[in-house]
C-alpha cells in the first residue's frame, strides 16, 4: 500500500469535483465560454476517472491481472497495434459494418411494405414488438452452425438483432405525420410515393435516427457475442475471450478501450448525421439555444 | 368472397392477423427445415443403401434428424416438454411414497426434483433468471438513485450524462467475460458476476428514463408546491416520484428484457455449467440444435414472462394511483 499514491487520487477527485461545482455554477454572457464549459465539465469527470483508476490501482498494489492501470493499458495500446487493428478489421469492417447495413435497410424496406398494407401492419407488428423483446444474441450459435466460423455468420447475427428495432421504429415513424399535413398532400394530389418522399419519410426521420443510434450498439454487441461462439483466430471477441483465459488483462481492456472508441465513434457519427437531416426536430434546435 | 374476409370483423382486429403470419412463419421454417435437411438425408440414405423412398417419407425423415441444420418446431417442443413438463411426471414415479405427510411431501419432493435435475431446463432457466432478477433490481436501485442524484445535482447533471450515455455505446457485453474471470480469481463467483453484467446493462434505460421522468411535472405544479413551502425531499416523494411512474414501467420493461440478454451472456465465458446460455455453449460445442433451439425458446418465453410481469405490477401501480383503466 503507497498512502502518498492514495492521497494523490483523492485531492485529484476532491478539486476536480470543487472545479465542476464551480463551473456550472457560473452563468457566463458569452455563448462560446458557456459551450466551452458544457463541454470541459465531462471532460474533466472522465480525466479524474482514469487519474482515481491510475492511482489507486497503484497505490493499493491492485495486481495487473485484475486490474490494469490505464498507463499499462495505453503502453500495450501502442505495442500491439497490429494485433489490434487486424481484430478491428475483423470485426468491426467486415461483421459489424456490413451487418448494420443490410440489417437496417432490410427492416427499412419490410417497414415500407408493412405501412402499404393495413394487413401486415396488425399481424407483423405486434410480433415485431414481441421478438425485439427477445434475447436475440441466442440466434448466435445457430448462425455460426449455419453460416460457418468466419464473418458470414456473424453478418447474419447482426443483421438479425438489427432488423426488428429498425422495423419497428420506422413504422412509428411513419405513424408520425399528422393528418393535417397529410390532407396539404392530397389536395396537392401528390401519390403515395411522393407523400412518402416529401412528408412522410422526413417526418419519420427522428424514429429511424432512434433506431440507427440503437442499432449501431446491438451490432456491436451481436457480432462480438457471436465470436464466443466460434471463429477464426482473429476479431475482438475472441482475442477477448482468449485473452482473458492466458491472463493477458492489458490487451483484453486495450481490445476494450478499442471497441469503445470504435462504438462511441460509430455512435457519434450517426447523431452528427441525425443533426443534419433532422435539423428542424425540437430536440436539435433547442441544443443550439 | 375473399374481399370479404378481408373486411370482416376479425380482420380488423389483431388476433386473427397475428395468427395468420404466425402460422405463416410456421409453414415457411417446415419447408425450410425439409430444404436445409435435405443433404445431409441424402447422405444417410446413400450410406446406408436405400435407393427408393417415397416423398412423404422422404419429408418425414428430414424433419426428425437427430441432429438437424434447422430442426422442426414439433421436434423443438418435445425436447421442451421432455426437459420441463415431462421431469415432472419421471420424478414423481421416482419419489417415494412412504413419507408420512403422503401426497404433500410426495407433490414437494417432485417439484424440488424436476427443478434441480441437470438435465431439466427448469432449473438452467431459474439458474438464468435468478441472475437476471438480481441484476436487475441492483441495476433499478443504481439507477433511480443516480437520476435523483442527476435531477438534484447540477453538477452530477453535466458531468456524468455524457457518460452514462456514452457508456452504453461501449459493447459492455465485451466485458462479460473478463467480469466472470476476474471476479472468479478474487474470490466472488456464482450468480453476483453474471448478476453484475445485467445491472450494467439495465441501469442505463432506467436511469435515462427516470432522469425524463423526474424532469417531468410541469413548472405549474411545481409552482404550487413552492407555494405550499414543500422542502426538496417532500417535492420529490409528493410530486416527482408519482409523475415519474409512467417513465419507470417504460423503462423497466426495457431493462429486465436487456438484463436476461446480460444474464444468458454472462453464462458463456463460465465454461457451460449451468443455466440457458451454458445450455447454448454446449449445444453449439456438440452440434445438438435441438438443445439450442429450445434453450432458444424457454429464453423467449422467459423475457414474455417477465416483460408482462412487469406490465402486471404497472396497471396495478396505476391503478391504486388512480388512473382510470
Amino acid at each position: 500500500m503507497n498512502i502518498s499514491f492514495l492521497m494523490v487520487a483523492l485531492v485529484f477527485w476532491l478539486g476536480a469535483w470543487a472545479l465542476n461545482e464551480y463551473l456550472v455554477r457560473l452563468e457566463p454572457e458569452n455563448q462560446t465560454v458557456a459551450r466551452g464549459i458544457d463541454l470541459f465539465v465531462p471532460i474533466s469527470f472522465g480525466i479524474t476517472l482514469l487519474v482515481i483508476w491510475e492511482f489507486v490501482t497503484k497505490g493499493l498494489n491492485v495486481s495487473p491481472i485484475l486490474l490494469p492501470p490505464p498507463s499499462m493499458i495505453w503502453g500495450r495500446l501502442l505495442v500491439s497495434g497490429s494485433i489490434l487493428w487486424a481484430d478491428f478489421q475483423q470485426t468491426f469492417l467486415k461483421s459489424v459494418l456490413v451487418g448494420f447495413v443490410a440489417g437496417c435497410s432490410s427492416g427499412f424496406l419490410v417497414a415500407i411494405a408493412v405501412d402499404r398494407s393495413p394487413f401486415l401492419k396488425r399481424g407483423l407488428l405486434p410480433i415485431g414488438n414481441f421478438v425485439s423483446a427477445l434475447p436475440i444474441v441466442g440466434v448466435a450459435p445457430i448462425m455460426v452452425m449455419w453460416f460457418g466460423f468466419d464473418y458470414q455468420s456473424k453478418v447474419a447475427v447482426v443483421v438479425v438483432m438489427t432488423f426488428f428495432p429498425m422495423l419497428v421504429n420506422t413504422v412509428s415513424g411513419l405513424a408520425a405525420a399528422n393528418d393535417i399535413e397529410k390532407d396539404l398532400m392530397r389536395t396537392y394530389a401528390s401519390s403515395y410515393w411522393r407523400t412518402l418522399f416529401a412528408l412522410r419519410l422526413p417526418a419519420a426521420a427522428p424514429f429511424i435516427f432512434n433506431a440507427l443510434k440503437i442499432n449501431s450498439t446491438l451490432a456491436l454487441i451481436g457480432a462480438i457475442v457471436a465470436e464466443f461462439f466460434g471463429t477464426p483466430i482473429v476479431g475482438m471477441g475472441f482475442r477477448i475471450s482468449t485473452e482473458v483465459g492466458r491472463m493477458n488483462v492489458d490487451l483484453v481492456w486495450a481490445e476494450i478501450a478499442v471497441a469503445a472508441v470504435a462504438g462511441t465513434c460509430f455512435y457519434g457519427v450517426i447523431a452528427l448525421i441525425e443533426r443534419k437531416v433532422t435539423f428542424w426536430h425540437p430536440s436539435v434546435r433547442g441544443g443550439r439555444g | 368472397m375473399f374481399s370479404a374476409i378481408m373486411k370482416s370483423k376479425l380482420m380488423q382486429g389483431k388476433t386473427l392477423p397475428v395468427l395468420i403470419i404466425v402460422s405463416l412463419i410456421l409453414i415457411v421454417w417446415y419447408v425450410m427445415a425439409v430444404r436445409l435437411n435435405t443433404p445431409w438425408q441424402l447422405g444417410v440414405y446413400e450410406r446406408s443403401d436405400v435407393t427408393e423412398w417415397t416423398t412423404s417419407q422422404f419429408i418425414n425423415d428430414t424433419l426428425n434428424q437427430d441432429r438437424p441444420v434447422l430442426p422442426s418446431v414439433h421436434q423443438v417442443a418435445i425436447e421442451l416438454w421432455n426437459t420441463t413438463g415431462a421431469k415432472f411426471g419421471s420424478c414423481w414415479g421416482k419419489a417415494s411414497d412412504e413419507q408420512s405427510l403422503g401426497i404433500i411431501s410426495k407433490t414437494w419432493e417432485t417439484i424440488v426434483c424436476a427443478s434441480t435435475s441437470r438435465r431439466s431446463l427448469i432449473y438452467h432457466a431459474w439458474i438464468t433468471l435468478s441472475a437476471t432478477l438480481l441484476g436487475f433490481t441492483i441495476g433499478s436501485v443504481l439507477g433511480i438513485s443516480l437520476a435523483i442524484g442527476i435531477v438534484h445535482s447540477r453538477a452530477m447533471d453535466k458531468s456524468m450524462m455524457p457518460w452514462i450515455i456514452a457508456s452504453q455505446t461501449i459493447p459492455i457485453l465485451a466485458i462479460a467475460p473478463m467480469i466472470i474471470v476476474v471476479l472468479n480469481a478474487v474470490g466472488v463467483s456464482g450468480v453476483l458476476p453474471k448478476a453484475l453484467i445485467s445491472t450494467y446493462l439495465s441501469f442505463f434505460p432506467i436511469a435515462v428514463g427516470m432522469v425524463k421522468g423526474f424532469r417531468s411535472p410541469e413548472t405549474i405544479q411545481l409552482d404550487l408546491m413552492y407555494t405550499y413551502a414543500a422542502s426538496k425531499s417532500q417535492v420529490f416523494w409528493k410530486l416527482r416520484w408519482f409523475s415519474a411512474m409512467p417513465y419507470l414501467f417504460t423503462s423497466m420493461k426495457i431493462a429486465i428484457s436487456i438484463s436476461l440478454v446480460g444474464a444468458i451472456v454472462g453464462e458463456l465465458p463460465t465454461g457451460a455449467v449451468a443455466g440457458l446460455g451454458a445450455r447454448l455453449l454446449s449445444g453449439s460445442y456438440y452440434g445438438q440444435t435441438v438443445q439450442i433451439w429450445s434453450a432458444l425458446f424457454m429464453a423467449a418465453a422467459l423475457a414474455a414472462i417477465l416483460v408482462s410481469l412487469v406490465g402486471v405490477v404497472e396497471r396495478f401501480a396505476t391503478a391504486k394511483m388512480g388512473a382510470r383503466a
